[in-house]
């Protein structure tokens, strides 16, 4: 089953590092990892996507919560939370296709960012899933690159992940 | 007061209480040397190979307790030390472990004798540090002993760059290093310990087992209190032996791989496991799915939460320190008014009187040729069960653990996660120097002792009156034992050819060498070997080269599926 984990963990030189070297030592699989600094310099925050057995993430998390550069982590998939990715696509955009195209950004609420006479770079933020319906709804063969950031998420109300 | 990034080094060990440092200097480490010679308080010990002075202090470390440390230089100073790493990381070990490093400016540029320290020995180390600043290196060193040595323990790497040695900077030890991201547990749940005593005294065929953590966790005294009051048998991992004197009705001997008839089969056979300080690993528990297919309710304490669950279901666990939880499970076993049903007990107990007389560690005591095992019961018998015994990897290893009973924790010194070649020798430097009037015997055999021979020069340095007790087979033994059993007796490269004369090579480094080749002769050479209270003395001893450890799981099967003698 998708998890997805947050991580708050130490902002120093090599923490990245520990994390990413755990999951391959390990064998655990990264669906995506994204970092960066919190409001707090001295802490990052960190989302994982990844999936396995209800025992392999127990080990997962309690192998995260092992590395001493971490200082807490949750599994946001226990409970209500939030997901959004961000997706960068450039997309041919030529005859007719240019309007249909501009329509398809539309109905999924992305925005076009840059246009030139022959292609359009459209962003668009969303869950993993809604990201890939884009790109399933419209015609593959006008795709000329995609760029995703890999997941980030945050719990619902009052579910607070800080030190 | 300002100083230097060097001497800042030293003062900190010297604030540690550090007695020995293990080392091989280098370029990048001249400047720590330089402040290590001017002062006497912090002793250095000159290895022959770093993997030696990783292993030395790492048997400083098992057999007294305290923190190993050891000094080697950057870039093939770090690479020679990591296997000793490694091997104290699979066993717990607390280490501390200091790099020299190119000089910051130079990082990153394949600078001479560069590597990336920190990133190499990530996966085989608790922690590490690379130290940028010079005001850094007392806060860093402070967690590095902090962190070794608590929780469960381990080897932590801090690498400094030469310029920090160089650099100055303000010194202050700091008397405690709190971190936010670092907090062990010590303390059980008290709810878990309750349930823990209900399901102990439900037991119909109860079992404790337990592993390295008691051996770590200071926790033999309250095993063998807590085992009595209950009066269930107990077994030891590899790594737990000691943890439960050997020679007690209640011990069933190790379990595992090569563990006992009686261990194993109680094991697979129990109703209520106790496991304390162990982690199910594969030698132990043999075929996770085999070991399921009998029903048993499972008690796991262990201090590290990410053992528990890791490669079988537990139902109780409890997290935390295995001395504090054993405390608390005496005491509430103590306040209870429930006993274990002494009809099941005496049931259980006669169940396994009758799969130890089964007698698995039976062999030819009228052999022609010197049997290992002898060797080992000779050894026991000598020492009166009092020595430090170390270890290599492989029968001989095997045969020590089935043979030397250990009464006490901290005498068997081995490898047993990483199963390291070579750590006998230099882990017995260690452990002598640590306890300079006791017996130190290393077992071994002539394929692991070739690994760090070249530590001979090092006991003769310091005087060290090791007792090498070289298991000579002219195999390696075990895996020649593997393919004997599984490989069609097609013994590929592992007949041990060429070997030097041990005698002399002994001699030649300036120790004593004795050969011994008839079962008559064991007990007379181990008799004068020990009496050489100065000497290092090297006994060789010729042994029966078929000869195979057993019993044995062999790999895949079920504890229950043991090959016998």
């Amino acid at each position: 089953m998708k998890r997805i984990i947050s991580v708050l963990l130490e902002n120093e030189a090599g923490a990245l590092s520990r994390v990413a070297g755990l999951f391959s030592a390990r064998g655990y699989n990264i669906e995506s990892l994204t970092v960066a600094p919190t409001e707090d310099p001295t802490l990052s925050r960190m989302t994982i996507v990844t999936a396995g057995s209800d025992e392999v993430i127990e080990q997962i998390t309690k192998q995260l919560n092992k590395l001493v550069d971490v200082v807490k982590l949750v599994d946001l998939t226990d409970g209500d939370h939030i997901e959004r990715e961000l997706m960068l696509v450039k997309v041919r955009a030529v005859g007719k296709d240019r309007e249909e195209m501009k329509r398809m950004v539309d109905i999924f609420r992305g925005r076009i960012i840059d246009v030139t006479d022959k292609d359009y770079t459209i962003e668009l933020t969303g869950t993993g899933a809604k990201l890939d319906a884009f790109l399933n709804a419209i015609d593959r063969s006008a795709i000329l690159e995609t760029v995703r950031t890999g997941a980030s998420g945050i719990g619902r109300g009052d579910r607070i992940l800080r030190v | 007061m300002e100083l230097t990034g060097a001497e800042i080094v030293v003062r900190c060990l010297q604030e540690e209480g550090v007695e020995y440092v293990f080392g091989y200097p280098g370029g990048a480490v001249l400047f720590i040397y330089d402040e290590l010679f001017k002062q006497n308080r912090v002793k250095h010990v000159l290895v022959r190979h770093e993997q030696g002075a990783v292993h030395a202090a790492d048997g400083y470390a098992r057999s007294t307790g305290k923190v190993g440390v050891s000094l080697v230089t950057s870039g093939p100073g770090v690479t020679n030390a990591v296997t000793g790493i490694a091997t104290a990381y699979m066993d717990s070990i607390p280490h501390v472990i200091i790099t020299g490093q190119v000089p910051t400016h130079a990082i990153g540029l394949d600078a001479f004798q560069e590597c990336d320290t920190v990133g190499i020995t990530r996966p085989c180390v608790k922690h590490n540090f690379l130290v940028k600043d010079a005001k850094d290196i007392a806060l860093t060193i402070k967690k590095a002993f902090y962190i070794a040595s608590t929780g469960r323990p381990g080897p932590v790497v801090v690498d400094i760059p030469k310029d920090v040695t160089t650099a100055r900077a303000e010194f202050r030890y700091p008397e405690t290093a709190s971190m936010r991201s670092y907090n062990p547990v010590i303390k059980g749940h008290a709810g878990q310990i309750k349930k823990a005593i209900q399901t102990l005294m439900r037991a119909q065929r109860p079992m404790i087992y337990t592993g390295g953590g008691v051996i770590l966790g200071g926790a033999a005294e309250e095993l063998a209190q807590l085992t009595r009051a209950l009066g269930f048998p107990c077994t030891n991992t590899l790594m737990g032996l000691g943890g439960y004197p050997a020679t007690d009705r209640q011990f069933l001997g190790m379990l595992g791989m090569h563990g006992t008839y009686e261990a194993n089969m109680a094991m697979q056979h129990c109703d209520v496991l106790l496991a304390i300080g162990a982690r199910f690993d594969d030698r132990v528990i043999g075929n996770p799915k085999h070991f399921f297919s009998e029903q048993r309710t499972i008690i796991h304490v262990d201090i590290d939460p990410s053992s528990i669950s890791k490669r079988v279901k537990v139902d109780v666990p409890i997290v935390g320190n295995v001395r504090e939880v054993l405390r608390e499970l005496i005491k509430q076993l103590e306040a209870s008014r429930e006993k274990p049903d002494p009809e099941a007990l005496k049931a259980w107990w006669a169940q396994i009187g009758e799969w130890r007389s089964r007698d698995c560690l039976k062999y030819d005591r009228s052999s022609a040729i010197i049997k290992p095992q002898s060797v080992i019961e000779k050894l026991y018998e000598i020492t009166q069960g009092d020595a430090y015994v170390t270890s290599d990897v492989g029968q001989h290893q095997m045969w020590a653990a089935q043979f030397y009973k250990f009464e006490k924790p901290r005498r068997w010194i081995n490898s047993g996660g990483l199963g390291t070649m070579g750590f006998g020798l230099p882990a017995a430097m260690g452990v002598q120097l640590a306890h300079p009037k006791a017996a130190v015997a290393c077992v071994t055999g002539e394929a692991s002792i070739q690994m760090c021979i070249q530590e001979l020069s090092t006991c003769k340095q310091y005087r060290l009156p090791i007792k090498v007790i070289n298991l000579n087979n002219k195999y390696m033994g075990m895996v020649r034992q593997w393919q004997e059993f599984f490989h069609g007796n097609r013994y590929a490269e592992s007949y041990m050819d060429a070997l030097p004369d041990f005698v002399k090579l002994a001699e030649s480094y300036g120790h004593v060498g004795i050969k011994v080749e008839k079962p008559g002769d064991v007990e007379p050479a181990l008799n004068e070997a020990f009496s050489r209270k100065q000497d290092l003395v090297f006994l060789d001893f010729i042994t029966d080269q078929t000869e195979n450890v057993f019993p044995m799981v062999p790999g895949g099967k079920g504890l229950s599926e043991m090959i016998l003698v």
